[in-house]
C-alpha cells in the first residue's frame, strides 16, 4: 500500500519543485480538459500557450498583463511571509482605481506632470486605507483579517458601481456606467511603440527590487519572517506584532492600490465597474506558487499573465467560454496545495 | 532464582532507526518478576523509544521481545495494557476539565460503572498510599496528586510490569519518597517496574538493576547499590562527570532586579496567579527559585520578561528603572537577557540559522546600520558564540532545529551571555541537557556572576539550584517564600517549602478566612 510518511526535516528541494511540479500537472490537466470539451488537445495547448507570445506585440501584452500582479503579489507576499492574511487585495485594487480615477477627473482638462505624480500617491493611499480596517479592527479587537479584508472586497465592488453610475459617471456617455475617458495627462506613458505595455511595468520592477530589500536585508524584514515562522520567539525578540499587522496589511494594500491605478491609467484609461480583472484574488495565486520570494514572483506573474492571454485566445480561436483561465488559475493553485504536501512527507510503499 | 520463569520481559536486538537518527541498536534488555529496573541514560540516549516500543506506540525495525517466554508484537497501547503492561508518562494525558473517575473510565475498555469505579479507585488508592479524591477535577490537583491518578490508573488493570518515565521530575522530595515507597510494594507484590531516570541518586535507593544507554546502545549494566553515582555517571556519558567551581560570592553590588508586591491575575482559568512577590537580586548573587512546576513559575517568568507587560510600572524594576509597562526589547535595553524555558520556538527560531537566531535578540550589538541587517557582525557574532560556547553544529548556517537540545541551550544561553547582561533570568538553563552540557552550562553561570551580573535562575531541578545559588526562595501557589542564604537552608527544609508550608506562609489565608467568618 502507499502511503505517505513524515520527512524528518522539510525537503529544501520539494519546496522549490513544488511549483514546478504543479505547473507540470496544470498543463496535463489543462490537455484533459481540452480534450472532454472535445478540442484537439495540442491545437489548445499551442493556443492557449504558443500563440500569445508570437509576437512583439503579444509579448508586450504578456508584461501588461504581469505587471498589477507584480504588484499585488509582492505586497502581499510582505505580510503573508508573517503570517498576516490579506485575502483583500481586490478589494484594495479597486479602491486604489477609485481614488486614482477620482485624481484624473478632478484635474480633467488640466496639463502637467503633477497629474500622473498624484494619481499613483492616490492609488496607494485608496489601497491602503481600505487596507487599514482589516489592520485597524484586528489590532483594536483582534478581529480574523481573512475575513474583514474578504467582506471588504464585496463593499469595494459596490462602491466602484455606485460611483460610476452616479457621482463619476461620464456626462456625456449616454447613461453608460463609466467614468470619463482619461485625457493623455492622466494616462501612463507606453514603453514600447505599438504595444500597450507602459510605465507601470517599471514601478512593478522597482517594487520587487524593493520588496526583496525589504524582506531579505531590513530588520523590519526579519522580525516578519521571524513572526510567520515562530510567534511565540518574535514575541520573547519584543517585536511588536501589531506593527507587523500595520506593515503587512498596508504594503499588500498600497501595491494593490498601485495596481489598480496602473490599469485605469493604462489599458482601460477610465473607471468602470470592471476596472479589475481578478488581479487582486490571482495575486495572492501568484505569491504562493512564488514561494512569497521577488525573484519567484516575477515569474510566477508571467505565467499568471499567460494563463489571462491564453484564455482569451481560447475564447476567440476555439469557443471556448472566458472562464477557461479561472479553470487553469484554480488547477494551479490546487496542484500546487496538493504537490507542497510532499515538502514535509514522503511516499513510501509499505506492506501489510 | 535466574531460572527463565522468572524472566517478564525479555527484548533481544532492539533496533529503530528514524530518518535522521539511529534511536536503538541491538538492545538487549530482561525484566524480571519484582524486579525494579533502571534504565539510565542521558537526554536523546534513547529511553524514551525504548520504552514507546514496549508500549506499542512505537515498532522496532529489528529485534525481538518476548512476554514472558512468549514471541510477541506490541501493536498498541491498548494491546500492551491487555497484555499487563502499563505506563506512566512524564507528561500527563488526563482532561483538566473531567474528574479524577472520568478520566480512569476514559483509559478502560469497555463503559464502565463511575461508582463502582469510585469505590475500586477508593480501594487500590488506600492500599498503595496514593491518596486521591475520584470525584475531584483534574485541574484542581497539584501534579504530585495528578501522577497519582495516572499510577492508580494503570493498577487498575493489574499490571504486571509499570514503566514509569522520569516520574520524580516533577515531585517534591518529599512525594518522591512517598512514590518509592509504592513501587517497592508493588514490586515485593511481583510486579516488574522499568523506571526511567538520569537522576544516580534516585537509582541509587531505590533500583535493583540498572542497564545504561548511550547513544541508543546499551553500553553497561549494573546493581546500583554496589556502585556510586560517579561511576554510573562515566557509564552513562562515557567520561568523568565534569564538577563546577563555585567560590564564595564576593561583595555584593548593586540592586540589578526588584519586584515590589508584584501580583499578577492570570487570565488562564487553570493559570496561577501571582500575589505580592517581593525580590531583591544584587549584582555578584545568583538567585534560585525553586518550586514544582505549575505554582507560577510561567508567570512569573512572562512577567519578567515582558512578554506579559504588566499594568503598572512600579512593579518591576531593572537596574534602576521602572520596567513593569515596557516591552521585551526595551528590557534588554536596560540590560537584561532571558533564556526562556522552551528553546525552540520561543529562545529561538527553528527554520532560521543560528546566525539569525543571533540577530534575534542580539541585534543591539552593531548588528544594524539604518534598519539594514549587517550580515558580517551577524555572522562573527554566531560564530563566537558558537565557537566560545562549545556548540556542536555545521556552523552558523546551520538551522537552529538541526541541534539537539543541550547545543541549541549552549547557543541561546552563549547569545544571551555573549551580550554581557547587568541582569540574567535563566528558566530551567538545564533541563533536558546532557551531563555534560549542563555542567558547562552552570558553569557559565557562576563565571557571569563572578563578572558582577546578578543571575536569576527558575528551576525544577533542587540538586542545580543548591549546586549554584546564593540565595534561594520557593514558589508556591503564585507566592514566594523569603529567601534564605545557601549555608543556612538544606534540602530538606526548602521541599517542604514547595508545598507552600514556609513559615509565616498561611497567614495571609488565615486572616482572610477570619475576615470572611
Amino acid at each position: 500500500m502507499l502511503r505517505l510518511e513524515r520527512r524528518a526535516e522539510a525537503s529544501a528541494v520539494m519546496s522549490y519543485a513544488s511549483p514546478l511540479l504543479a505547473i507540470i500537472l496544470m498543463l496535463i490537466g489543462g490537455l484533459i480538459l481540452f480534450s472532454a470539451l472535445g478540442k484537439d488537445p495540442i491545437e489548445g495547448f499551442r493556443i492557449f500557450f504558443i500563440s500569445p507570445l508570437s509576437d512583439i506585440y503579444g509579448v508586450a501584452e504578456l508584461f501588461l498583463k504581469a505587471t498589477p500582479l507584480m504588484l499585488v503579489a509582492i505586497g502581499l507576499a510582505v505580510g503573508f511571509r508573517a503570517n498576516i492574511w490579506n485575502i483583500g487585495a481586490e478589494g484594495q485594487y479597486i479602491m486604489g482605481g477609485v481614488a486614482a480615477s477620482a485624481v484624473a477627473l478632478y484635474f480633467y482638462e488640466s496639463e502637467g506632470p503633477h497629474i500622473l505624480f498624484l494619481m499613483v500617491v492616490a492609488g496607494g493611499i485608496g489601497g491602503m486605507l481600505w487596507a487599514s480596517v482589516p489592520a485597524f479592527l484586528k489590532t483594536r479587537f483582534n478581529t480574523n483579517e481573512i475575513l474583514v479584508s474578504l467582506m471588504l472586497v464585496y463593499v469595494a465592488q459596490l462602491a466602484v458601481s455606485w460611483l460610476v453610475h452616479g457621482p463619476m459617471m461620464d456626462p456625456e456617455g449616454f447613461n453608460f456606467p463609466q467614468s470619463r475617458m482619461f485625457e493623455e495627462s492622466a494616462l501612463l506613458p507606453m514603453l514600447v511603440e505599438g504595444t500597450r505595455l507602459n510605465a507601470a511595468f517599471l514601478f512593478a520592477l522597482s517594487a520587487l527590487v524593493v520588496g526583496y530589500i525589504f524582506m531579505y536585508r531590513s530588520f523590519f524584514g526579519f522580525q516578519m519572517q521571524v513572526a510567520g515562522y515562530a510567534k511565540d520567539a518574535a514575541r520573547y525578540a519584543g517585536f511588536s506584532a501589531k506593527r507587523m499587522i500595520w506593515i503587512g496589511l498596508l504594503s499588500g494594500g498600497g501595491m494593490a492600490g498601485i495596481a489598480g491605478m496602473s490599469e485605469v491609467a493604462g489599458p482601460m484609461g477610465q473607471l468602470t465597474e470592471h476596472v479589475s480583472n481578478n488581479y487582486g484574488f490571482a495575486g495572492i495565486i501568484v505569491a504562493f506558487v512564488a514561494r512569497l520570494n521577488p525573484v519567484g514572483i516575477f515569474f510566477a506573474s508571467l505565467l499568471m499573465a499567460l494563463l489571462y492571454l491564453g484564455g482569451e485566445q481560447a475564447q476567440q480561436y476555439m469557443n471556448l467560454p472566458s472562464s477557461i483561465s479561472n479553470v487553469f488559475q484554480g488547477m494551479l493553485l490546487l496542484f500546487l496545495l496538493g504537490s507542497d504536501v510532499f515538502i514535509n512527507y514522503r511516499l513510501k510503499w509499505k506492506n501489510s | 532464582m535466574t531460572s527463565t520463569d522468572d524472566i517478564r520481559l525479555e527484548l533481544t536486538g532492539i533496533t529503530k532507526i528514524y530518518p535522521s537518527v539511529i534511536a536503538n541498536e541491538d538492545v538487549n534488555l530482561k525484566v524480571r518478576r519484582g524486579e525494579i529496573h533502571a534504565v539510565l541514560g542521558e537526554n536523546g540516549a534513547g529511553k524514551s523509544t525504548l520504552m514507546k516500543m514496549i508500549y506499542g506506540v512505537a515498532n522496532p525495525d529489528a529485534g525481538e521481545m518476548k512476554w514472558q517466554g512468549e514471541l510477541i508484537h506490541v501493536e498498541n497501547p491498548a494491546h500492551a495494557r491487555s497484555l499487563g503492561i502499563g505506563m506512566v508518562f512524564q507528561h500527563f494525558s488526563l482532561f483538566e476539565t473531567l474528574t479524577v473517575v472520568e478520566n480512569v473510565a476514559l483509559a478502560l475498555p469497555g463503559n464502565p460503572d463511575l461508582k463502582d469505579l469510585s469505590i475500586q479507585i477508593a480501594e487500590v488508592s488506600n492500599k498503595y498510599g496514593l491518596p486521591v479524591d475520584p470525584q475531584r477535577l483534574v485541574h484542581a490537583l497539584s501534579v504530585g496528586e495528578r501522577q497519582r491518578v495516572e499510577i492508580v490508573r494503570c493498577l487498575l488493570q493489574n499490571p504486571k510490569l509499570l514503566i514509569m518515565d522520569e516520574p520524580t521530575s516533577v515531585l517534591t522530595p518529599q512525594a518522591v519518597r512517598k512514590l518509592f515507597g509504592t513501587l517497592r510494594q508493588l514490586a515485593a507484590e511481583g510486579c516488574s517496574i522499568l523506571y526511567i531516570s538520569h537522576k544516580l541518586d534516585e537509582i541509587q535507593e531505590l533500583c535493583h538493576v540498572a542497564t545504561v544507554l548511550r547513544n541508543g546502545k546499551v553500553t553497561g549494566e549494573c546493581i546500583p547499590s554496589e556502585e556510586t553515582p560517579k561511576s554510573m555517571a562515566s557509564m552513562m556519558i562515557g567520561k568523568e562527570l565534569p564538577v563546577c567551581q563555585h567560590e564564595a560570592p564576593k561583595e555584593l553590588g548593586e540592586v540589578r532586579l526588584r519586584l515590589n508586591k508584584l501580583t499578577v491575575e492570570s487570565d488562564d482559568p487553570f493559570g496561577t496567579t501571582l500575589r505580592d512577590i517581593d525580590l531583591e537580586i544584587n549584582s555578584g548573587e545568583i538567585f534560585g527559585i525553586a518550586g514544582v512546576s505549575g505554582n507560577g513559575q510561567q508567570e512569573l517568568l512572562y512577567a519578567l520578561s515582558g512578554e506579559e507587560p504588566l499594568k503598572q510600572n512600579e512593579l518591576i524594576v531593572i537596574c534602576g528603572e521602572a520596567a513593569g509597562q515596557s516591552m521585551p526589547d526595551a528590557r534588554r535595553a536596560l540590560g537584561m537577557g532571558f533564556v526562556p524555558e522552551e528553546r525552540l520556538g520561543r529562545g529561538a527560531v527553528p527554520r532560521m540559522s543560528l546566525a539569525e537566531n543571533a540577530l534575534l535578540t542580539a541585534h543591539g550589538g552593531g548588528m544594524l546600520k539604518n534598519g539594514m541587517i549587517q550580515f558580517k557582525q551577524m555572522n562573527d557574532f554566531a560564530k563566537n558564540c558558537i565557537e566560545k560556547f562549545n556548540v556542536k553544529c555545521g556552523g552558523e548556517n546551520a538551522p537552529a532545529n538541526s541541534l539537539s537540545g543541550g547545543n541549541l541551550q549552549k547557543f541561546i544561553m552563549g547569545r544571551e551571555i555573549l551580550q554581557t547582561p547587568k541582569l540574567l533570568v535563566a528558566a530551567q538553563p538545564t533541563w533536558g541537557v546532557d551531563v555534560g552540557a549542563a555542567a558547562f552550562i552552570r558553569q557559565e553561570l557562576i563565571d557571569l556572576r563572578n563578572e558582577g551580573a546578578a543571575v536569576l535562575v527558575i528551576s525544577e531541578e533542587l540538586e542545580e539550584l543548591f549546586e549554584i545559588s546564593d540565595r534561594i526562595a520557593v514558589i508556591a501557589e503564585g507566592r514566594l517564600s523569603p529567601a534564605k542564604k545557601l549555608a543556612d537552608t538544606n534540602i530538606d527544609e526548602i521541599g517542604v517549602w514547595m508545598s507552600g508550608m514556609w513559615p509565616g506562609a498561611g497567614i495571609a489565608d488565615v486572616e482572610e478566612a477570619q475576615a470572611n467568618a
